[in-house]
């Protein structure tokens, strides 16, 4: 376990409870995100994975409370650093977002200024956060960019966002979420658009300086390749909600939710090839989250489902200390059948 | 530079039977900033690349964005025209080929099945449309050819009359496979088809893929920059880098035993979900790989790490050895410097 590196005796810097999203649509309420608690410790990552539209990046936007007007956040808490993220006014977040609580997403470019250097741009959210002469600026911006391994810090603050390849940009970005010294960093499928081998180096730049900085990381992603070798803790997301949530060991070496074992079987692993000679699939789609939900909202998609699992409310509850799943299955009876139906209809 | 050569995989005595598809020495050159008085900055996507594949063989090309794969797969389509060399179908050079019976023979899956699907028609006429063009069948007959591919890809046959708008991802991914395969070809071009889906749905697609293949026997040229997804579907794999063709050979001895080392730092990027490995050692300079200044020697060698001297001047020969091929110095043992 050579890169878990947080104190488990160290106090959570962020805590999440009860945390749920609605967004108004036209058909009514869609529920983006129910019932997430978790919490992430100064050098502690925390996964969110799951499949497009579970919920992860609301729950990402939530936290830095950028979500869309039509939205609305309710939790018994979030606590950061003893503000309750829920409940401050939109000023006491503005100080905090971008300053205590750093972001970096897919596309560098949606958060880029293409007009501005790079320059310009690292020293604009240090000057804003915390004052100071431009010089003090641009030398921190100078010793950040030589941080995230910029060769030339000098010549590249002068040069604008385009003329950077995607890895550099991304490298960009990450200095420019340093420039003030943030406690928590949110990152969205930070190496989704980059190449396999750039998504090496920068999840490895990423954890290097999680590690220097003592920052916490919420790191979300689909890939569940990139979550076992980054991840302390792991939530498994559908649907909106967290169906199963642990350590990386645990939920990667005994996953108990059907839908977290149908993932795993669903990667084409390397050297190894099912006996019938096809991969694990989960038939079906994911179900609308508009309107009220009641029962498992996998149960459309489960090999496993029987009555019980259309009624009532399902709860998360433990497989073992700390690992948690939310299924009304025993553990040991949430084992898929090994050979599912090929090809069959999304 | 080498005379044409037939890489990966070799065309054994298959017995008189034509290679079903093959490329020698195929070269795309673009002109980049091109202006009246000035014919612009040559961009190379494409350098020499001879491949072959037999019928019912899946050939892989893997790469980083900007390989080159991506204007490969079009010029293999007859969507662009080669600046040099040539392109042979079931034995016969492309341009003696008359583009409708191309068409018949070789389709495409494209990556993207937002936007490679017209919004306006149904799924019926989507499916229906290659073939009201190749004029085959009669209404009814293609009533029924129409239905008996959506069954066969897995798309209920209610969604007949839906627009690609009402589908997922996954279901459009299956029209679009439905689309290629009516008019029955022998050849499907896949440029990443599942890199816009879930994992759940890409299993889904690449599951049928292989079903379709084995009922079909049908030939692809897979497109992908995911080397786990590439090891399930070929019996081949090409490696790109900067428009060359660097590693080819079988799967499996090139996943396994990979010797360019561009290769082996493509393969050790791979981040399988082994909790507790941490994150591998890519052994990989941090260059960015730019087609419009390509390095002169080696186009690799400002991010190799076992880079020789001559990397940095000389340009490997290309070396092939029955269906295997590698471009560099490190494995030229027969070198003469
Ligand atoms: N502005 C919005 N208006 C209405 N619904 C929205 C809006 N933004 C998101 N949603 C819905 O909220 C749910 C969760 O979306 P979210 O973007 O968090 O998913 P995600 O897990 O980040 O997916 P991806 O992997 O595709 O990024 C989805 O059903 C989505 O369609
Ligand atoms: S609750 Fe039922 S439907 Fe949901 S995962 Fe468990 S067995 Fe499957
Ligand atoms: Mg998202």
């Amino acid at each position: 376990m050579e890169h878990r590196k947080y104190d488990p005796a160290d106090a959570p810097v962020l805590t999440v409870e009860g945390m749920n999203v609605d967004i108004a649509v036209p058909a009514g309420a869609l529920h983006a995100v129910t019932d997430v608690s978790f919490s992430v410790r100064q050098r502690e990552t925390l996964c969110l994975v799951g499949e497009s539209g579970c919920g992860k990046t609301i729950t990402s936007l939530a936290l830095m409370r950028l979500l869309p007007r039509t939205a609305k956040l309710t939790a018994r808490k979030i606590n950061f650093e003893g503000h309750d993220l829920g409940r401050i006014s939109e000023r006491q977040m503005a100080r905090l977002r971008g300053n205590r609580i750093g972001m970096i997403f897919q596309d560098p470019m949606t958060s880029l200024n293409p007009v501005y250097t790079i320059g310009d741009q690292l020293e604009e959210v240090y000057l804003r956060h915390r004052g100071g002469s431009r010089s003090a600026a641009r030398k921190r911006a100078e010793y950040l960019l030589e941080k995230v391994g910029i060769i030339n810090p000098g010549q590249r603050l002068g040069q604008f966002p385009h003329q950077l390849s995607g890895g550099l940009r991304q490298r960009m970005m990450i200095a420019m979420m340093l420039m003030c010294e943030p406690k928590i960093i949110i990152a969205d499928e930070p190496t989704t658009a980059l190449d396999v081998t750039v998504q090496v180096q920068i999840l490895q730049l990423l954890r290097s300086l999680q590690d220097e900085f003592n920052m916490g990381m919420i790191l979300i992603t689909h890939n569940l390749g990139v979550v076992a070798r980054m991840a302390d803790q792991v939530a498994v997301m559908y649907a909106g909600r967290v169906v199963e949530q642990g350590s990386a060991e645990d939920v990667f070496r005994n996953p108990v939710h059907p839908y977290t074992r149908g993932l795993l079987d669903c990667m084409p692993k390397r050297g190894q090839v099912a006996a019938n000679g096809r991969l694990g699939s989960i038939p079906g789609i994911v179900p609308s989250l508009v309107g009220q939900q009641r029962g498992c909202s996998f149960r459309n998609r489960c090999v496993l489902q029987r009555q019980a699992c259309s009624e009532g409310q399902i709860d998360l509850r433990p497989a073992s200390s700390g690992h948690l799943y939310r299924c009304i299955l025993e553990p040991a009876a949430t084992v898929l059948p090994t050979t599912l139906p090929v090809g069959s209809a999304a | 530079m080498t005379a044409a050569v037939l890489s990966a995989p070799a065309p054994q005595a298959a017995a008189g039977e034509p290679l079903a598809l093959e490329t020698r020495d195929l070269t795309k050159e673009f002109r980049i900033g091109r202006k009246w008085y000035s014919s612009g900055q040559p961009l190379r996507a494409v350098d020499g690349v001879s491949l072959s594949l037999r019928k019912g063989e899946v050939l892989a090309i893997v790469g980083e964005s900007g390989c080159g794969k991506t204007t490969l797969s079009r010029l293999m389509l007859g969507l662009q025209q080669p600046s040099a060399g040539e392109i042979f179908v079931g034995g016969e050079p492309l341009t003696n080929v008359d583009r409708k019976v191309f068409s018949r023979r070789v389709q495409p899956v494209f990556q993207d099945p937002y936007s490679s699907l017209n919004p306006r028609k149904t799924i019926g006429e989507i499916i229906r449309d290659p073939l009201q063009i190749h004029r085959i069948g009669t209404s009814a007959e293609q009533n029924a050819e129409v239905e008996a591919i959506m069954e066969r890809v897995g798309l209920a046959r209610r969604l007949i009359h839906s627009y690609p708008s009402q589908l997922s991802g996954g279901q459009r991914q299956r029209v679009a496979i439905a689309r290629a395969l009516v008019i029955k070809p022998e050849i499907i071009i896949c440029d990443e088809p599942t890199s816009a889906l879930d994992v759940s749905v890409q299993a889904q697609i690449l599951n049928l893929l292989q079903s379709l293949r084995e009922q079909m026997n049908l030939t692809y040229l897979f497109i992908s920059h995911d080397l786990s997804v590439v090891e399930y579907m070929s019996d081949y794999v090409a490696v790109m880098y900067l428009g060359r063709i660097v590693e080819a050979g079988p799967a499996a001895e090139v996943l396994r035993a990979p010797r360019h080392p561009y290769t082996r730092a493509l393969l050790s990027s791979i981040l399988t979900a082994d909790p507790g490995l941490g994150l591998p050692e890519v052994n990989l300079g941090r260059g960015f790989p730019d087609p419009l200044n390509p390095p002169n020697g080696c186009r690799f060698h400002p991010r190799c790490v076992d880079a020789l001297d001559k990397c940095a001047t000389v340009m490997p020969r290309r070396i092939v050895s029955g269906s295997e091929l590698i471009e560099c110095h490190l494995h030229d043992t027969a070198a003469t410097d």
